[in-house]
């Protein structure tokens, strides 16, 4: 049973946390950028046209098909949910009137 | 609605078989000459920024209206398409980096634009949720106002390609695209576009309930 009550301490924290969170990730995105740049770098495999392009397209394709199919997943486990709990309160409603 | 909920499986089973064709067609399409066959990420990767926008629109416009008529409905159609901008926003901002380190040789030039305000406009969505998740009450309002601007952001986003100075491909690109090239881009599309209706439609019945429910816990304590 979900508790509908908010706990404005727990979900203030929790907002700071995020908040917290968002601004490191930031933050360290805008040092990696301000980040001196090498002059030279040594040639390596990857760095250069030998990169290969295959695992790059399947894992694009990967990643598209797995994220729709675990969004798909979620997003009935929680309809499933929310209507259960929606008839047993609603059968809960109609009993006490 | 309820017409619209039981379109949702006959869409997800388009949806599911244009998506197992398509890795075929792409196959089949030609290679492109400058950046070779990581170019052929471009066939998911367009769409899914086209359901970007879409569902940045859906948002902007349920918002628009919630603030205006204070209308649950717009509400519930503003928080999926928020949800569905999030996602397919993500899917972005996954496939593109991968295209671009083979073709740019490196995976996120933060000095492009396009890239920057996809990004910008993707956390525009992702602080609507958190406020709509950890607002409280009274914070669809203001979220709605976040919608709004976010949704302000996608004409920002689609024209910069044109406008600033970016090494991103120019929103021309998919007006000119060969036949060869073009229907299973267009294919690809479609799944996306099915793929897409059922997700929202989906989504808004779970806002819905969810709106009742509430409503049923507060009826049941008074």
């Amino acid at each position: 049973m979900l508790h509908w009550k908010i706990d404005v301490r727990v979900w203030s924290r929790r907002v700071v946390a995020w908040g917290i969170a968002m601004a490191a990730v930031g933050a360290s995105a805008l040092l990696a950028a301000q980040a001196p740049q090498q002059p030279f770098e040594k040639f390596t495999a990857e760095s250069g046209e030998s990169l290969p392009a295959e695992p790059l397209v399947i894992g694009a394709y990967a990643f598209v098909w797995v994220a729709l199919v675990v969004y798909v997943f979620m997003l009935w486990r929680r309809i499933g949910r929310v209507e259960q709990e929606l008839a047993d309160v609603t059968a809960r409603l109609a009993k006490r009137q | 609605m309820r017409v619209a909920n039981r379109l949702v499986p006959v869409l997800l089973v388009i949806a599911a078989l244009m998506y197992a064709r398509a890795p075929f067609m792409v196959d089949a399409a030609p290679i492109e000459s400058t950046m070779g066959l990581v170019q052929k990420i471009f066939y998911f990767h367009v769409p899914s920024a086209m359901m970007t926008f879409l569902a940045a629109f859906v948002c902007g416009i349920g918002s628009a209206v919630y603030l205006w008529r204070r209308s649950k409905t717009a509400d519930a159609v503003a928080v999926a398409g928020a949800e569905l901008a999030v996602v397919f926003g993500l899917i972005v901002m996954v496939t593109g980096p991968l295209w671009a380190r083979k073709a740019w040789g490196v995976w996120w030039p933060w000095g492009d634009v396009r890239l920057t305000m996809t990004l910008v406009m993707w956390m525009v969505f992702v602080a609507y949720l958190l406020l709509r998740r950890f607002g409280g009450p009274g914070s669809e309002i203001l979220a709605s106002a976040v919608g709004v601007f976010g949704t302000a952001l996608v004409p920002f986003v689609y024209v910069s390609v044109n406008y600033w100075r970016t090494i991103h491909p120019s929103t021309d690109v998919v007006s000119t695209l060969p036949p060869e090239m073009a229907w299973p881009f267009r294919w690809a599309i479609v799944a996306f576009l099915a793929l897409f209706t059922a997700l929202l439609t989906a989504r808004i019945r779970l806002e819905t309930n969810r709106v009742a429910l509430e409503e049923a816990y507060v009826a049941l304590e008074d």
